[in-house]
């Protein structure tokens, strides 16, 4: 059979999606649903002196209005809201107490019979406050910062007397500002309540496990009655890594009331919870005459909650993306009166990379290299933080590849140098890095006699493509046609994975996937010889199962009869895989040359991205169609750093304002030029047996500072902070 | 406002076609067209992203251009001809821009798509897209956070010959 | 949204007579149903004019086109009348909003759009203009997309139309119709500054009705030019827009039009600046000139101080490039 892992296979939920048949957690009817509304605060700090619910509870159709007075009972320890993803500290517990941590936290909760009337109901809802002062930026808290819990790499070296001593150096400071994930789907939470108390819920989540977890520990209800499930995921990048707060305030309406429940976010509201943090990082580069790398310092500072230290990869990248033996890294937080900050889209490495290959650049320039020349003579075969080879690094290849297919080589060196009338031209490039993590995973496959294989993992499909790349992983290791696979996800009830995020899916599910086929694939050859000995002779290979009868040279057995013993005529196995012990001697990561084309208004200083070309070295890309498309996601989330994105705090309010899609700018079509995407061939046996180390991330990965890049190249401006609108180049 | 009204005695009666099927509907004046459709009409495809108009994930096509549902009151749409994603294929056979869809790979969570599709169907009845830059500009007003732009745009590109009646 | 009647009047009469201070008329319903939703705007009764008879675009005896109130905005840009005589209106049209929005928005509740202004916005923030007395936070707060010429102490909003900007480049006449009969307001008095009563964005009263937009007949077809810069490609409001209009006979500037968007509580317009245009040969010294003197009483506040630079560019881009164009489409009306 021939193999469907590396074709470029449509999606299998793709009718279900263009037909609107895809339900995801707001989308499903229940009967005598009830609807809930957040009443959010207003003051950034405080105490609630007293909730106003009276108004609210007159109008006809609302069925109650809770608060931290009347709310059902929940746990008060901070490990009972701990999570996966949680950061240290006291996670947020919703409707705990009369504290006001930060502008618009919720504050009370409006049950009504119909959205419309909750909505309604809840601008009737009035707080009374006792304000305290506040501090929500960062620049004004620079001075308040602690270092942050993680995990720094050691300083190697002598950072201090190398870059003193370099022959061209850069010391130079950026700003990336706070963003919020915005997926399209509004966080949701519909919470079904079954006549046995048991509550199935279709939540907005990047993991039915965590929230289940979660809502056990908080509500002390047992696991076996409640069920999260996440069919389909309009979205997350990283939003739905925690249960989000309207996943508990919809479980407490609804066993306050003992009705279903269910509760969507505001678009405004989904501006009321994680982001990735601003942060301001300063790094200091110096190289010889040879243009070798002598000192790298990269030292961040990023904002947190005053409840949590949240804490990302933002400065890792520096000591291992390049080969330099004077490494000192740095990363600290700045405590604020804001939620806390949470894992976005290649978090720690869109910002901390995004400063680093700017910086690059600005070296290159005062080195007078080319940027990809610099690049190239800095390669690393080891990554220096861990003192471990790459099992793969192919970013050699994404450079060279990248720049033909971009024309590098055309380009004029000296910034403003290219022009097309009124727009300046500008080429930039940039390098990205991303773990390639796996994770402990579980799989069930099942396979019933008509030859259908069913195979299940408690992992979400947050549009990544994962229904359809485990359906190709499973028909290939079972040697099953792929029309003949189903694969099942988004359920708590099912086999045991991770959260869906950081590029380890395919990894670490993919891996569970093909082992529990291969299994399965064995056990049923193994009875098919055994109760057929004119098949014990032939080769494993030589085995396949189509139309119901397995099959190996010139004989075949009935797949039902091979099934008759098993429960419902199913052969079922259940696989946990871990990550592989020849991965430790390995340091395990993708890698990308990313190349942009801006256009610069000369008067109006307006910046169109026309052109990228994005070369990916990610091992093996079980769909490329699906695994493009996520390298094109990751451009645009790029384009969108560098040019766009910016959650503007009013911090004499130390609230959030352009909470909404028309003035949080995210790339709109017209923003997106022509993306060319390369994979280039990049054979690893060591990171699974899958060969495959994820794309969701990297396609994000240093496309913004490509851009911030080319528009240096194309103005002779270096703008540091981030995003680069129109007023910084005028 | 003090006092809430009478909220039943202002109900309106309200007739309108949905997907080609006709619809006699009781509706409160402040339900949006969106809201009616998602949460009385269980067509769950049309999604709310925003709420406000700045999003297009509620596109809809209502006698035959795409409008946003969610600024749109239902009792707003009498005697209205209105198609949603639900209404767009054949039975089975799906319309030209879903197939589109689907080949290009033009989505990637599907949140947006339904909106997209009803957004692009109505670029096609509007017959002022001429090349890829006019696609991309009228179909800006359908933010997709995945960023599947260019792969909408080619879907679009690959589905407008196909579609009858379209306006070149 | 709070709850409200729903009246639908089938003569302008009648809806005139349904109005009173606690009703809003409704057509397109953008702006209205987004504000209804953020709780911005409470009516109490809702007068749904889209059973009047307000949506033809027809020729005046004078020349020009009369457009019914009614006629939604994507309508009105791709109608042949107004592609070959009003160019600057159908670009102005096209750079804003998305084409679903411009199928649904009214041409006279364009007019009738409220600011984007943040704190408008968000009820947990103050605003004189939401709420009278309140307090402006914009003035020392987020003011980047805010006035830079006109504003006062109480508001810092700005209109956030395009299509307005360009009525207000061809001198529009609005058309409304109240209990005491009809009535014409120049375009250029309809949208008023902020003063100490921010709250008011126009001048029609609570019980007037637009009932059209006359385009008097313009030379400008052959030379105009709309642009609008904002913070991305597309949907997105303006940062600073203009519309430019130029009438030119052998290279010497006849008549001129200039007004900006983006920049005040109204589409900005100086005839005396258009006066310095007129009667002058085309270029680049002039319209530099026109710029800064357009600009000259400008007063940015801490976060919009590129406006004022970005307004000169612009204006100076828009009257060249309005000089540059030929559509002949126009010329030969």
């Amino acid at each position: 059979m021939n193999s469907v892992v590396g074709t470029p296979m449509d999606r299998v939920d793709g009718a279900a999606k263009v037909t609107g048949q895809a339900r995801y957690a707001a989308d499903y009817p229940q009967e005598g649903l009830l609807h809930a509304s957040v009443v959010s605060s207003t003051i950034a700090r405080g105490r609630v002196v007293k909730v106003n619910s009276e108004k609210a509870l007159q109008v006809p159709g609302v069925v109650a209005v809770l608060d931290h007075t009347n709310r059902p009972h929940v746990s008060s320890y901070d490990d009972d809201y701990s999570d996966d993803d949680a950061a240290e500290g006291s996670p947020f517990r919703p409707l705990f107490n009369d504290r006001v941590l930060y502008s618009s936290q919720p504050l009370a909760l409006v049950i009504a019979d119909t959205l419309e009337l909750a909505r309604y109901a809840g601008s009737l809802v009035t707080i009374e406050y006792s304000q305290q002062a506040h501090q929500s930026d960062l620049l004004a808290a620079l001075q308040q910062t602690h270092e942050a819990p993680a995990e720094t790499p050691e300083p190697r070296g002598d950072f201090a007397g190398h870059f003193a001593g370099a022959d061209a150096k850069v010391d130079v400071t950026y700003l990336t500002a706070n963003e919020h994930h915005n997926p399209m789907e509004p966080h949701a939470s519909t919470v079904c309540y079954q006549a046995d108390g048991s509550l199935v819920i279709h939540d907005k989540t990047q993991g039915t496990q965590n929230c289940q977890e979660y809502l056990h520990n908080i509500f002390g209800l047992p696991k076996d009655k409640l069920r999260v499930k996440a069919a389909f995921v309009g979205g997350a990048f990283g939003s739905g890594l925690r249960p989000q707060y309207q996943l508990p305030l919809a479980v407490m309406a609804a066993l306050h009331l003992k009705r279903s429940v269910r509760l969507t976010l505001t678009r405004q509201q989904m501006f009321t919870f994680g982001y990735r943090p601003r942060t301001q990082q300063r790094l200091r580069l110096g190289v010889d005459k040879r243009g070798a790398l002598v000192a790298i310092g990269h030292d961040a500072i990023g904002q947190t909650s005053r409840f949590e230290d949240f804490t990302e990869h933002l400065v890792e990248w520096s000591g291992m993306l390049y080969q330099c033996d004077n490494v000192a890294l740095s990363y600290r937080l700045a405590p604020l009166d804001v939620y806390t900050p949470l894992d976005m889209r290649a978090p720690g490495a869109g910002s901390g990379v995004l400063a680093l290959e700017c910086a690059m650049d600005e070296l290159a320039s005062a080195a007078g290299l080319d940027p990809v020349e610099l690049r190239k003579r800095n390669f690393a075969s080891h990554n220096g933080n861990e003192g471990k080879p790459y099992s793969s690094k192919e970013l050699l290849a994404c450079y060279e590849q990248g720049a033909e297919r971009f024309g590098w080589a055309r380009r004029q060196a000296t910034p403003g140098s290219m022009r097309d009338g009124n727009q300046r031209i500008g080429w930039g490039m940039a390098g990205g890095v991303w773990e390639a993590m796996q994770m402990k995973a579980s799989a069930k496959a099942s396979l019933d006699s008509t030859g259908h294989l069913t195979v299940s993992s408690a992992t979400t499909d947050i549009g990544t493509g994962t229904y359809t790349v485990m359906t190709q992983i499973a028909a290939d290791a079972a040697g099953i046609d792929v029309g003949k696979v189903t694969f099942k996800l988004g359920d708590s009830s099912l086999p045991t994975a991770p959260l869906q995020g950081g590029s380890f899916t395919v990894s670490s599910v993919g891996s569970a996937v093909r082992q529990a086929c291969l299994t399965l694939r064995e056990r049923l050859i193994e009875r098919a010889r055994q109760q057929r000995p004119d098949l014990a002779s032939e080769a494993d290979t030589a085995f396949t199962l189509e139309n119901g009868q397995v099959k190996a040279g010139k004989h075949s057995v009935p797949l039902a009869e091979l099934l008759a013993v098993d429960p419902q005529q199913c052969l079922e196995v259940q696989v946990e895989a871990n990550p592989d012990d020849k991965r430790k001697p390995y340091s395990t990561a993708t890698h990308s040359a990313v190349f942009v084309e801006v256009q610069v208004d000369d008067d109006l200083g307006t910046v169109r991205v026309t052109r990228v070309v994005s070369a990916v070295a990610a091992g093996r890309v079980v769909n490329p169609k699906t695994a493009r498309s996520q390298i094109l996601g990751g451009v645009v989330w790029g384009v969108g750093m560098a040019l766009h994105e910016e959650s503007q705090t009013d911090h004499a309010l130390g609230r959030i304002l352009n909470h909404n899609l028309a003035e949080y700018h995210v790339p709109v079509n017209a923003d997106i030029g022509d993306i060319d995407v390369i994979f280039v061939e990049e054979d690893d046996r060591v990171v699974n047996a899958l060969g495959s180390k994820g794309v969701g991330e990297i396609g994000v990965v240093g496309v913004a500072a490509a851009v911030a890049n080319a528009i240096y190249h194309a103005t002779g401006k270096r703008v540091r902070e981030f995003p680069i609108t129109l007023d910084k180049l005028i | 406002m003090t006092a809430t009204p009478d909220q039943g005695a202002l109900q309106r009666p309200l007739q309108m076609t949905i997907n080609g099927e006709h619809k006699t509907l009781t509706v409160h004046p402040w339900t949006t067209l969106l809201d009616l459709l998602r949460e009385q009409l269980d067509l769950a495809g049309t999604k709310k992203g925003c709420d406000h108009g700045q999003c297009g994930a509620c596109t809809v096509l209502r006698d035959g251009k795409r409008i946003n549902a969610c600024l749109t009151l239902a009792v707003m749409c009498e005697g209205a001809e209105l198609v949603t994603i639900e209404g767009l294929a054949d039975g089975d056979r799906l319309h030209p821009m879903q197939q589109a869809f689907i080949t290009q790979d033009a989505f990637q969570c599907g949140y947006c798509t339904p909106g997209q599709i009803c957004s692009a169907v109505g670029l096609a009845n509007e017959g002022r897209a001429h090349n890829r830059d006019d696609i991309r500009e009228l179909m800006s007003g359908n933010l997709c956070r995945c960023g599947a732009y260019s792969n909408i745009v080619a879907a679009v590109e690959e589905a407008l010959p196909l579609i009858k009646g379209a306006r070149p | 949204m709070t709850p409200f009647s729903y009246h639908k009047p089938a003569s302008l009469d009648e809806a005139v007579s349904l109005a009173g201070p606690s009703s809003r008329f409704i057509a397109g319903g953008t702006n209205l149903v987004d504000l209804m939703k953020e709780n911005v705007e409470r009516p109490e009764h809702l007068i749904d004019i889209t059973g009047l008879a307000l949506k033809a675009i027809e020729e005046t005896p004078e020349g020009g086109v009369m457009i019914g109130a009614l006629v939604s905005n994507a309508d009105l840009a791709w109608h042949p009348l107004v592609e070959a005589r009003y160019p600057l209106l159908a670009q102005a049209i096209l750079a804003g909003a998305s084409p679903q929005l411009r199928n649904m928005a009214s041409t006279g509740g364009n007019l009738l759009q409220r600011t984007r202004c943040y704190y408008f916005y968000d009820t947990g923030t103050p605003c004189n203009k939401r709420e009278p007395g309140s307090g402006c936070p914009a003035r020392q707060g987020l003011n980047r997309m805010h006035a830079i010429l006109g504003a006062s102490d109480d508001c810092v909003a700005t209109h956030p139309s395009d299509m307005c900007v360009a009525l207000a480049a061809l001198a529009a006449v609005v058309h409304v119709h109240g209990p005491a009969g009809a009535r014409q307001i120049p375009f250029a008095d309809f949208h008023r500054l902020p003063g100490d009563t921010p709250q008011r964005d126009n001048q029609l009263a609570q019980d007037e009705l637009i009932t059209g937009i006359e385009l008097p007949a313009e030379p400008f077809a052959a030379h105009c030019r709309y642009i609008k810069v904002r913070d991305r490609a597309s949907y997105a409001f303006a940062l600073v827009s203009v519309a430019a209009a130029l009438q030119i006979e052998k290279g010497v500037i006849r008549e001129a039009r200039l007004a900006l968007g983006g920049v005040a509580h109204k589409p900005w317009r100086d005839p005396a600046v258009e006066a310095l245009l007129q009667g002058k040969p085309a270029s680049t010294e002039l319209f530099t000139h026109a710029a800064d003197a357009l600009l000259q009483a400008a007063k940015p506040l801490a976060q919009n101080g590129f406006k004022v630079s970005l307004a000169r560019n612009a204006i100076i881009r828009a009257l060249s490039e309005a000089c540059a164009a030929d559509n002949s489409l126009g010329e030969m009306q």
